[in-house]
């Protein structure tokens, strides 16, 4: 289990809310491992728990269960100490790149918080030499550093956003729906520069985002997930080109696609996502899935190899595609 | 214009009159759109997208903006040239307009239903009991049980939401619906249903569509034409075939080039360098100009106009990309 090979390890992970209604189940029984230098995308729709799972892992919310190993080491309960020193090593690049950056802070201010916080640094000219490196790497003009962020466009902003989080010179960063929030145009931009971040420095990284197109060109592995559980995971390519978890099949046809030549046939799911509050002990995906049976409504999937490096959690994966 | 022109839009022309400022957002566009046809306009954010459908309706916020000139003919009147009041009997029973943002565009202490019935009873005269059944039935249409009419939109979810206002823009038959970024705040699978009931609805009843959206997969699956548009200018217009199979504008490329593709392997995206420019101060040539790998002299000095290279395929460039490039 303690392989070296893996940057992170993730097992039997969950994280329940407390709501009146009764337990939410944001994230229920997840595991994974992501190779170091890799990128695991993790997609789903809104509510299915994607962005809990990156948060809890950076114990930004404390889980209710399961093991978090961290570069061979078990931080799964770290003292408020320990987890200070790895937050160097783990970091985040939020959604909202206009919400998640202090307006009244400028744009060097912004990029030394991280410095000033870890005392990294000795002297003033050291912090402002460390700035413009990274500001220059992020691809900020320098004439930017005293801009606030009010005037900056979301591009910018984002790229503020990365800054800070590669300034301590992190391993590992999750990335939750970096550039949604982005045009298309400045959105490739971004992604460019988060791959070649990656290839400079290694870095692992979890994207975790809706948009089915961004994850696949970015991704070495993909884990689809649906209320809380991974319903698929695969490599990226082998995703796209198989997909054997019916929810996975119309994530996929539904996507709007540019090709106007090679129509697929967009297969419907009828309804809406239920309910993540004290779910059934089963497929989550059961109530919406054309293919369920009884089994489906009373056991619970497990994540299952079907084919080399492709998992699935589903009841009937076998007889539904001749494996 | 033809028999069978519903909308014509003639040299528009809208500006932002800013304290210090005067924003150009849309500069001098003209389009057609026939009955039943369902054309598709695509730019990023600032583009002046919603500008020009706020301008078909006459609902430009004044002030600060004003459509300066130009004329929006629908059904062969000028809608400029109406009385307040006339144009409130044009907006909603002849053109509906959905918004983006579905969780910000219902009354959130009204029933789902009482807003649907408010919409029918401003412009139909009929009695209250008449328009509820009528609102139940308009809520049946876009697949929502007619029991919910008491409820309040903070029941529903984005995609419920998003179909209560398309019952309610459908409320009165309209001949054009425009639709805002319909299904950007939406996740992919509930997008495609919502795509699809528009789709339906719009074949059944026969209306024309005008689609707003940045996402040119979204326009690929549901128009006949598309119209980009670029610092309040269109600068590549023709059917979706045209456009996408033999691009011509460096514009047009680069937003393709900018979109990860699932059916290509790319190691790398293409995107266009740099920014759009301030709208307040767009440069004297072609707005793209700056950004553009194809850029001639030309370009720097002189506003390229829409010409037609044949079938209807429009481009507004001095030196537009060869075939198959």
């Amino acid at each position: 289990m303690e392989n070296n090979n893996y940057m992170l390890s993730v097992r039997n992970l969950k994280k329940y809310f407390n709501t009146p209604g009764g337990k939410l189940h944001a994230v229920d029984d997840v595991t994974f491992d992501i190779p170091k230098g890799t990128t695991l995308g993790v997609v789903g729709e809104s509510g299915c728990g994607k962005s809990t799972l990156g948060r809890t892992i950076l114990h930004l919310h404390p889980k209710t269960s399961g093991q978090i190993i961290f570069d061979g080491r078990d931080i799964s309960d770290v003292s408020k100490a320990e987890l200070h020193e790895l937050r160097k090593e783990m970091q985040i690049i939020f959604q909202d790149p206009f919400s998640s950056i202090d307006p009244r802070m400028s744009v060097k201010q912004l990029i030394a918080e991280p410095l000033k916080i870890y005392k990294l640094c000795k002297s003033k000219e050291e912090i402002e030499q460390k700035v413009k490196e990274t500001m220059e790497t992020v691809g900020l003009a320098s004439r930017l550093a005293d801009s606030y962020a009010h005037e900056l466009d979301g591009g910018r902003r984002q790229r503020i956003g990365i800054g800070r989080a590669i300034i301590l010179n992190p391993s590992f960063i999750v990335c939750d729906e970096p550039v949604s929030a982005l045009d298309v145009s400045i959105q490739a931009q971004v992604l460019n520069l988060m791959m070649d971040l990656q290839e400079q420095r290694n870095l692992t990284y979890i994207f975790i985002t809706h948009n089915l197109s961004v994850v696949k060109h970015i991704s070495n592995d993909i884990m689809v997930m649906y209320l809380g559980t991974a319903v698929e995971k695969a490599d990226s390519k082998e995703l796209f080109k198989h997909q054997y978890h019916p929810y996975t099949k119309a994530l996929i046809s539904a996507i709007p696609r540019v090709d106007i030549d090679n129509k697929s046939e967009r297969i419907l799911i009828r309804g809406e996502i239920t309910s993540p509050i004290e779910p059934p002990n089963a497929c989550r995906f059961a109530p919406r899935c054309e293919y369920a049976t009884e089994r489906c409504h009373n056991e619970f999937p497990q994540l299952e190899e079907v084919e080399p490096g492709h998992f699935v959690a589903c009841h009937r994966v076998r007889e539904l595609n001749n494996l | 214009m033809g028999e069978n022109t519903l909308l014509s839009v003639e040299d528009l022309v809208v500006k932002y009159f800013l304290r210090t400022s005067t924003c150009e957002a849309v500069n001098g566009i003209s389009f057609t759109i026939d009955k039943g046809e369902r054309v598709g306009l695509v730019g990023e954010t600032g583009a002046g997208k919603t500008t020009t459908a706020l301008s078909i309706l006459d609902l430009v916020p004044n002030p600060p903006g004003r459509i300066v000139s130009g004329k929006i003919i629908l059904n062969g009147e000028d809608v400029l040239a109406k009385s307040e009041a006339e144009v409130r009997k044009i907006r909603g029973n002849d053109v509906a307009m959905i918004f983006q943002d579905p969780m910000t565009s219902l009354n959130p202490v009204m029933t789902v239903g009482d807003q649907i019935t408010e919409v029918v009873r401003l412009h139909n005269d009929v009695g209250r009991f008449e328009a509820m059944d009528k609102a139940r039935d308009m809520l049946e249409l876009v697949g929502i049980p007619g029991e919910r009419y008491g409820e309040y939109p903070h029941q529903f979810s984005g995609g419920m939401k998003q179909r209560v206002l398309i019952a309610m823009a459908l409320a009165c038959n309209p001949k054009l619906l425009i639709a805002d970024e319909p299904t950007s705040a939406l996740d992919v699978t509930i997008q495609a249903q919502v795509l699809d009931l528009i789709n339906g609805l719009r074949e059944k009843l026969g209306m024309s569509l005008l689609l707003i959206t940045h996402d040119l997969g979204v326009v690929a699956e549901t128009c006949d034409r598309v119209m980009i548009m670029y610092a309040g200018s269109i600068v590549e217009s023709g059917t979706i075939r045209a456009v996408y199979k033999n691009i011509k504008h460096p514009y047009t490329k680069g937003l393709f080039g900018s979109i990860p593709r699932l059916d290509i392997e790319t190691e790398r995206l293409d995107p266009i360098k740099g920014m759009m420019p301030d709208p307040s101060n767009l440069p004297e040539g072609c707005a793209f100009c700056e950004r553009c790998p194809n850029a001639i002299e030309e370009c720097k000095t002189k506003r390229p106009q829409l010409e037609d290279i044949g079938d209807g395929h429009m481009v507004a460039c001095f030196n537009p990309l060869k075939e198959g490039a």
